[in-house]
């Protein structure tokens, strides 16, 4: 039988035991709806407000700034369409990166498309976006930034608490999506110094269908998109996932409880495979900063070669990764980020994304790098391009870095 | 998402390599897009007498290709122009969708480089 080895945890975690456990509580004996006033409903409710005290002291918030979500991609897209029709009477400008995950990325897009202004920041070679950047963007007409926590494709942490600091300095809303940070480093809400911050269940051994947007209390922020019930203090109509909610404080719980072991853990890990990756495979570029960066993440792009063949491959000896290529994201654009650090298209297209979870071991590095070698190897010698040709091609936006204010 | 077919080519690909003195070489395809092939054949009584490629690309772009060789070796040259990327797709069991556009591009690259080599024999 194929030795199975799972790699890609910034896709989605398995969902911790001890979750399943607290979870199936709720979907077998108490299923009552939150809202109601009966036995069902109260036992219910209980659960549910437990776990919004467990994911507020996960972040160093209050429960009553804790509103569940479907998901981090909910969250971000409350966050940020509320703080800018809450808003809009003060400015219609808004900051963001370039390597914003879609659900940040397309969100302000859409907004640009509805009279506001956005500025999209360059990053430096490392996916980081500079605090400098960001004062210099700053307008009268700034009501709101919103910048990654740290990046899922690259793994790089951004300078958030300066970030905010300066925000708040300015007087400007800041939003941070740290779907990717929460449960692997420390994630604090007045440390980092925004006003809202988004989380997701399922990066951190929770469920699927459940995260959280925290909003500070006194934040100019109201709800904009759903329209229903008095749910979560009329900040989220429906009726709430409890599974999923009790899932998530679960999840938060634990993951608080086991953080600093298993960040130690898991550098150990990551930092033996970019060690061993780089020494044992020619031509490989790791992606992301090299000390700045998730203790689980670990991504390259290896040069001559595509991504997606790769994961094929892998896939084929047991072993699941990601790719930003663009075989994988069903468009031909290969990554948005490594394309923002200035990595030509052709080297984008050739990248590996490998994020370790706590269920990993050293024999599975030792897999991964006795496999690793040879697939390269097979498909550097199917492929037409090489060093002399690779430098033809890439001779025109190697460390580029493109900042743009659009009206889209 | 790949048909057992094209996952046979992809594992166990045919004909892959370069022909040093090739009679003709076709490239098609960009880095952005993120697929080049490049079929070289040789060509002996207007026959494809042998015909490798070199692949960067996907699982379907390296299948593509693959099968494209298959399917012309030892075919006449106007036999081989005849041979369309919709028809080394179905020889491949399919393709998904978002794959044919991009992916699937080897039946250019086999004419480009049949026309390399009747430029050269014209020219």
């Amino acid at each position: 039988m194929t030795r199975r080895v799972y790699f890609d945890h910034s896709a989605t975690t398995p969902v911790h035991p001890e979750v399943v456990e607290e979870m199936c509580r709720f979907l077998k004996d108490n299923f009552g709806n939150p809202t109601s006033l009966h036995y069902f409903g109260q036992k219910a409710r209980k659960a549910v407000e437990e776990a919004r005290e467990k994911v507020a002291a996960a972040i160093g918030a209050n429960p009553a700034e804790i509103v569940f979500t479907s998901g981090g991609t909910e969250a971000d897209n409350m966050a940020i369409h509320g703080v800018a029709y809450t808003n809009r009477n003060r400015g219609n400008h808004i900051i963001t990166s370039a390597v914003e995950h879609h659900a940040v990325l397309n969100t302000v897009k859409a907004l640009g498309k509805q009279g506001f202004t956005v500025t999209i920041l360059p990053v430096d070679q490392y996916g980081m976006v500079s605090v400098e950047d960001v004062a210099a963007a700053i307008t009268d007409k700034t009501i709101l930034i919103t910048i990654m926590h740290a990046n899922n494709e690259v793994g790089t942490i951004m300078p958030i608490a300066e970030i905010g600091r300066l925000a708040r300095e300015r007087g400007i809303l800041f939003h941070t999506d740290a779907v990717q940070s929460f449960g692997k480093i420390p994630v604090n809400v007045d440390e980092l110094n925004v006003d809202l911050l988004t989380i997701s269940g399922h990066k951190i051994y929770g469920p699927k269908g459940i995260g959280a947007l925290y909003i500070r209390k006194g934040t100019r922020w109201r709800q904009t998109l759903f329209h229903g019930g008095a749910q979560e203090r009329l900040r989220r109509a429906g009726t709430e996932n409890t599974p999923g909610i009790i899932g998530l404080g679960k999840a938060a719980e634990l993951a608080m409880a086991n953080m600093e072991q298993e960040a130690a853990y898991l550098t150990r890990l990551r930092d033996r495979l970019i060690r061993e990756v780089t020494e044992k495979i020619s031509h490989v570029r790791l992606t992301g900063h090299p000390t700045k960066r998730l203790p689980n993440h670990a991504s390259f792009c290896f040069e001559f070669i595509e991504g997606e063949s790769m994961l094929l491959s892998l896939d084929l000896q047991g072993i699941a990764a990601s790719s930003g290529s663009a075989c994988t994201s069903g468009s031909l654009e290969p990554s948005h980020v490594l394309l923002a650090m200035g990595i030509p298209h052709e080297v984008a297209h050739g990248s590996i994304r490998i994020t370790l979870g706590r269920d990993n071991t050293e024999e599975d590095i030792d897999y991964f790098l006795e496999v690793m070698p040879p697939i390269v190897e097979r498909l550097r010698a199917m492929s037409p391009l090489d060093q002399e040709t690779e430098f033809a091609l890439s001779d025109r936006c190697n460390g580029c870095r493109v900042s743009h204010t659009c009206r889209v | 998402m790949y048909s057992e077919k094209v996952m046979d080519h992809f594992t166990n690909p045919r004909n892959v390599g370069e022909i040093p003195d090739a009679d003709g070489v076709g490239q098609v395809g960009n880095p952005v897009c993120g697929d080049i092939m490049k079929i070289y054949i040789k060509v002996k009584d207007n026959i494809i007498e042998d015909i490798k490629f070199k692949t960067f690309g996907c699982g379907a772009a390296i299948a593509t290709s693959s099968m494209v060789t298959e399917l012309v070796k030892g075919k006449t040259l106007e036999e081989a122009m005849q041979v369309s990327n919709k028809q080394v797709a179905e020889a491949l069991g399919g393709l998904p969708p978002q794959k044919m556009h991009c992916s699937n591009l080897a039946a250019d690259a086999l004419h480009a480089a049949i026309q390399d080599y009747l430029s050269k024999k014209n020219g």
